[in-house]
């Protein structure tokens, strides 16, 4: 297990590189004078080097790029051009938000896709499975941004029972420590806080776990297929092993290495599907954040919060590699 | 197993070339493909949005940029059958003109991916070591962001339009199809008809297009039709975030950015470009299943 790490850490390095250098390479990419762009085209001769000089525009580009790793490995996500504030110590209630809206989603998408998939297996050929099968062929085809309108018209605006943006009330705003909201309110035991965070949660959370839920049902269901027909679970119930008991304790354990997987993949995945439901639900995330930064063309924004969402998304899919080679010993000899 | 039974032809002395009866085994993939009920109602719906594409001068009832402001905002009837958004154009029309777009993009860029993927991917597989390991390094990098980031990147530096936005989808995608023609590569390499191909003396080109790429068709095809459902669903997010088609075009997701400010007051205009995108989508994605399993029997479960 160790080496296996290790070989799978190494790896890693290239990867690591190869984004930082694309990230880096986007403000060198625009055509023309980037700090032009960037200021628009009214801005002074002045203006446009003072911000060349800012963003180290004008030293060779080697030297940039070496200066930029530097500048990473302190920690140090540059200035908002539009804010003037570091973007390191400003982007953490944004990522907050976004890791608090992915996690609900991802509970949503799990929780509902696995049971579904299990009992559609089970059942195989019902109307349960059917209907669940249709319903996941539908989510796995939904442009989630179109899905989340759709909610919002029905839950909110039809039936007004839920909020339609926002992460709480604005009258009775939550007093943030961690920016994990529903941590926060619980610290500060504001029940009735908690229970309005919730609520805001429950629209973007099922518009951005509705592609991974679909997906999750599907693997599980044939994941569950494939084991229940095989040898050893006909001499559990040869042996007379009850049908939960074998369902849950004998099939679910094996089924479930591939339906890891594709939860670790689904779960970055969602950050790129963050963006799309953040602005739908004006939730105050990094997509919101990497979204305004396009219109105003606050490129180090852009940069950095791109960088921070691959980077994030690098590390899932390294854990999910490692619980994967945890879970079936037959990966690390490959 | 019983069905191909019946189909072989009978291996008697008799047999001359003449009347031997080859079934190819695309013919064979299709068989496979029509007894599908769900991958034909998906081809069904593609064929359905092809057809609108193609014929869309003729079916669609008004103008697609005709503007009435007058007729601004009127619920679904008889005469706009989807209603009028706030320009007082008729949805149907602009979603019939749409599923130009859509489908346009879906089939250029992922055309565009394959081409790239299956180049990089025929020179990283066949001739390994270091050529192979700086290739594989550049997928591992793309496929390092999720790729709607990255689209959303590539628009950043080359400025917001369909055009872009297409060359952006077809970007994200070349890793897919890189990886999976260089695995193809790996295996059918090993064949030992390859190593009689080179026995004869086969050229390195003739191998790679007429043995090595003939021989992973079946898997691009699959992905591709996968990928076009991905590719219009990205489209059209790019278009929805103003980073892909620009107005008046009749663009899914950009109608959709257009009207969203107006979701109390004429839902219709969001409901139907939406509806689109899902159905086409969904198309795609029902034909990709099936092809999967007409083509590739071992993914069958």
């Amino acid at each position: 297990m160790l080496t296996y790490t290790i070989r799978r850490l190494v790896t890693l390095i290239p990867v690591l590189f190869g984004m930082i250098l694309i990230v880096f390479s986007l403000i060198h990419a625009i055509p023309g004078n980037p700090a032009k762009v960037i200021l628009g085209q009214q801005a002074t001769k002045e203006a446009v080097a003072a911000l060349s000089k800012d963003l180290g525009l004008d030293k060779p580009i080697h030297i940039q790029f070496i200066d930029y790793i530097k500048q990473l490995l302190h920690g140090d996500l540059g200035e908002s051009i539009r804010t003037k504030a570091p973007i390191s110590e400003e982007i953490w209630p944004y990522l907050a938000a976004t890791i608090e809206l992915s996690i609900v989603a991802m509970i949503i998408a799990i929780v509902i896709g696995v049971n579904a998939g299990i009992i559609s297996a089970w059942f195989q050929n019902s109307w349960f499975d059917y209907i669940a099968m249709l319903l996941a062929l539908i989510g796995v085809s939904m442009p989630i941004f179109w899905l989340g309108l759709m909610e919002q018209y029905t839950f909110a605006i039809h039936w007004d029972l839920l909020p339609t943006t926002g992460r709480d009330n604005i009258r009775d705003p939550v007093e943030a420590i961690t920016h994990l909201y529903l941590l926060d309110t619980l610290l500060q035991g504001r029940f009735d806080q908690f229970i309005e965070v919730i609520k805001h949660l429950i629209l973007p959370g099922f518009a951005l776990g509705t592609i991974p839920m679909a997906i999750i049902a599907r693997i599980t269901r044939s994941s569950m297929l494939e084991v229940m027909r095989s040898d050893y679970i006909r001499t559990a119930r040869a042996k007379g092993l009850g049908s939960f008991w074998v369902v849950y304790k004998h099939s679910l354990k094996n089924a479930l290495i591939p339906v890891i997987t594709v939860i670790g993949l689904q779960t970055g995945l969602l950050l790129g599907g963050a963006i799309l439901t953040e602005t739908i639900f004006g939730w105050p995330g990094i997509g919101s954040y990497i979204y305004e930064a396009i219109q105003n063309r606050d490129y180090p924004v852009i940069q950095s919060g791109i960088l921070v969402i691959a980077s994030i998304f690098v590390l899932i899919n390294l854990v999910v590699d490692l619980l994967y080679a945890a879970i079936d010993p037959r990966i690390k000899y490959r | 197993m019983a069905e191909l039974a019946t189909n072989t032809p009978p291996s008697s002395p008799e047999v001359t070339p003449e009347n031997e009866k080859v079934i190819s085994p695309w013919k064979e993939a299709w068989k496979t493909f029509r007894k599908n009920k769900i991958a034909l109602f998906g081809l069904g719906i593609v064929v359905f949005f092809i057809l609108l594409a193609i014929f869309a001068d003729s079916i669609a009832p008004y103008e697609m940029n005709g503007q009435k402001l007058a007729d601004k905002h009127l619920a679904p009837s008889s005469e706009h059958w989807f209603g009028t958004d706030d320009f007082g154009r008729d949805i149907l029309t602009r979603v019939i003109y749409g599923a130009r777009i859509s489908l346009w993009v879906g089939f250029v860029s992922v055309s565009g991916s394959i081409i790239i993927g299956s180049l990089l991917g025929i020179v990283a597989g066949y001739y390994g070591r270091w050529i192979d390991g700086i290739i594989s390094r550049i997928f591992d990098i793309l496929l390092a962001f999720p790729s709607i980031l990255l689209a959303i990147a590539v628009v950043a530096i080359l400025g917001p339009s369909l055009q872009n936005a297409l060359i952006a989808i077809a970007i994200i995608n070349v890793p897919t199809f890189g990886r999976l023609i260089r695995s193809r590569v790996l295996s059918v390499k090993e064949e030992e008809y390859i190593t009689a191909a080179r026995a004869i003396g086969m050229s390195d080109m003739r191998i790679l297009f007429h043995h090595v790429l003939p021989n992973s068709m079946a898997p691009i095809i699959v992905q591709g039709s996968l990928a076009i459902a991905t590719a219009i669903i990205e489209a059209a997010a790019l278009g929805f975030l103003g980073l892909g088609a620009q107005a008046p075009t009749p663009e899914w997701g950009k109608m959709l950015a257009d009207s969203k400010d107006f979701l109390t007051d004429a839902p219709w205009t969001l409901f139907f470009p939406g509806l689109a995108i899902m159905l086409t989508v969904l198309g795609f994605n029902l034909i990709g299943d099936g092809l999967r399993d007409a083509l590739d029997p071992r993914m069958k479960n």
